[in-house]
């Protein structure tokens, strides 16, 4: 990986952490937060481009709902990593599930999200076994994964467990983002609590209070619930920043430490 | 030789992909393109038009129906450049609305209509809008071709002329007989299927306008999540083909969390609201309040094929029917406060305002 350009973003989620040679990731559940106002797909593809680049033999999986393959390769391109190239290496895994829809009698809803992880389950099994730690798995998003299941939140959660259950097992890290608006509302929203609850990194994305800008596109709030080689010691780190997003770039800065070029 | 070689080659690549595209659709940036929304301003604002293969959604008021302006002017605006329609309406006789269509004005009173500021206008143009006026045209094409334009000005009290939408690319269907939305998801299928990208037919852009698609009267109105996964796999299919999907909602008869994921899902969305009648308050506040109709809001641009959102300098216009015809949006201007123009100054600028604080800014 490289030492230059790591970037606050970065700093938060712990990839500055290259002592032991391990995608530091691996093994942790991180889940992505953003609302209508401000999106945070940004995240998603900044971890695929260094995911990807962390280790030779490193991979990942990426389950979509809502964009097709052509979206996420022209964004990493730019980005400076090509998506289709890596996947004729077999280290990008697209699995589209743009048309995916479930028959809507109940009992075949697990069906539906069961064949779903057969596939995620099918391509693991192709990878060697000591690049498995180096393996991502991408969810984009888990509200459309609700919707393939037909609202049954039950489902999706069994679905996420099993895919959790993964990153213990490979030592796979799991990534998945999910618009935390549509649950405001929810007298009891349980599919949310219980994903923030078992993420080891939660990352918010949140337009400013004072509104939408140009120069600042809204603000990040990494929470790292700490991990477990710190010799037992959990430290809960919190990092607030801002962001601007360019076509092949992020800025991340500080509040009010925006340089202006 | 060899430069004079690949100059050549550059040069054809280039006229080749210029010759290619038809005026009704306009190249964006990232590989995208745009057909025209059918309001010159709405195009302004969304950078070019609605993007090809994206889904709009535009959310109701349920006091007024201002979204049938938007929607009049999508579908008009395809039939002139005779585009393939598809229209799906809860009324019983969805063909009817087609006789209600805005007519493309005539070159002629359109460069009446440029020539003839009136005095109120003279006024418009002060420190508030030189930055609108500075900004040239150069979204929409100019030349007078009437159906070659990118983009017409519509009459809103001409109905269209017949003969464009008595053929055979447009089809109409009623939503509010069938139980389910299996039959409807058939028909957009077929439509979208016939234009895929994958024969490489760029020529033609498809529309489809779905009015009022959660309302009461259609029988699967309370099954949301069937409604979810119709939109989702709408927007699936629209991806792969040469189509603009608009559908417009009611979200005060949703569930908010639905009504949220809806507005997840759509690429590009708008909303609209009625103004009140005898709002002073409002009046004093906004000038050019009796012109106005109602305000447009843009919540979101789309955003295919890049991850940089779109920031509006501002998200509110105002919808306002010039000499009763003619559709046009403005930004929002406040009025001089007497004795305190101070105030004024400070919310001149480019400013968008919080989404959070209320559901106007200046």
């Amino acid at each position: 990986m490289e030492h230059t350009n790591l970037n606050l973003l970065d700093e938060a989620l712990g990839l500055h952490n290259i002592n032991n040679k391990l995608w530091p990731l691996c093994g942790r559940f991180i889940l992505v937060e953003d609302s209508v106002d401000t999106t945070a797909s940004f995240v998603l593809h900044h971890i695929i481009k260094r995911s990807l680049s962390s280790h030779p033999s490193s991979s990942v999986i990426f389950l979509s709902f809502s964009h097709p393959f052509s979206h996420y390769d022209r964004i990493l391109r730019k980005l400076g990593c090509n998506l289709a190239a890596q996947r004729d290496n077999s280290r990008f895994f697209f699995i589209d599930m743009l048309m995916l829809q479930c028959p809507d009698e109940g009992k075949n809803n697990h069906d539906g999200l069961a064949v779903i992880f057969e596939k995620v389950e099918r391509v693991i099994n192709t990878l060697h076994p000591d690049n498995k730690k180096f393996l991502t798995i991408m969810i984009d998003d888990i509200s459309l994964l609700e919707v393939v299941a037909n609202g049954s939140s039950n489902a999706v959660l069994d679905f996420l467990h099993y895919c959790h259950t993964l990153t213990s097992e490979f030592g796979c890290a799991l990534v998945a983002l999910d618009h935390k608006d549509i649950y405001s509302n929810d007298e009891r929203p349980a599919l949310i609590l219980e994903l923030e609850y078992l993420a080891d990194i939660l990352v918010n994305a949140e337009p400013l209070a004072t509104g939408l800008a140009k120069d600042v596109h809204g603000q990040l709030m990494v929470l790292d619930k700490g991990s477990q080689h710190e010799h037992g010691i959990s430290s809960h780190k919190i990092h607030n920043f801002h962001f601007k997003i360019k076509e092949n770039s992020i800025e991340y800065f500080y509040p009010g430490t925006i340089t202006m070029s | 030789m060899a430069s004079s070689f690949t100059k050549t080659g550059s040069s054809f690549c280039r006229n080749s992909s210029k010759s290619s595209i038809n005026p009704h659709l306009k190249l964006g940036p990232n590989a995208t393109s745009f057909i025209s929304s059918g309001i010159p301003d709405l195009d302004k604002i969304l950078g070019g038009g609605f993007c090809v293969g994206s889904l709009v959604m535009i959310m109701e008021d349920a006091e007024a129906p201002h979204h049938m302006l938007l929607l009049r002017n999508f579908m008009s605006q395809g039939l002139v450049h005779k585009h393939p329609l598809f229209y799906a309406s809860p009324s019983k006789q969805p063909k009817l609305f087609l006789g209600t269509l805005p007519t493309p004005n005539s070159s002629s009173s359109k460069l009446d209509k440029s020539r003839d500021p009136t005095h109120e206008k003279d006024l418009r143009i002060a420190w508030q809008y030189k930055k609108y006026f500075e900004e040239p045209n150069l979204n929409i094409s100019t030349n007078n071709g009437g159906q070659h334009e990118y983009c017409n000005d519509f009459d809103l009290r001409k109905p269209l002329e017949r003969h464009f939408y008595s053929g055979t690319n447009v089809d109409c269907v009623s939503i509010q007989d069938s139980p389910n939305l299996d039959a409807l998801q058939d028909r957009c299928a077929r439509f979208l299927a016939q234009l895929s990208r994958s024969e490489g037919n760029s020529s033609s852009a498809g529309r489809i306008a779905i009015q009022s698609f959660c309302s009461p009267q259609c029988k699967y109105s309370d099954m949301e999540w069937h409604m979810l996964s119709f939109i989702k796999s709408l927007k699936g299919m629209t991806r792969s083909s040469n189509a603009v999907v608009v559908v417009t909602f009611p979200p005060s008869l949703l569930s908010p969390s639905c009504s949220k994921r809806l507005q997840h899902m759509a690429d590009t969305l708008l909303s609209v609201k009625a103004i009140p009648d005898e709002d002073k308050e409002l009046a004093k506040l906004l000038t050019g309040y009796q012109d106005m109709v109602g305000f447009l809001n843009v919540h979101k641009v789309a955003r295919l094929n890049t991850q940089v959102p779109v920031i509006l300098d501002a998200t509110t216009f105002s919808i306002k029917l010039e000499r009763r015809r003619f559709l046009v949006l403005e930004c929002l201007n406040q009025a001089p406060v007497d004795g305190s123009s101070g105030t004024s100054y400070g919310t001149s600028g480019g400013c968008s305002g919080s989404t959070k604080s209320g559901s106007l800014d200046f």
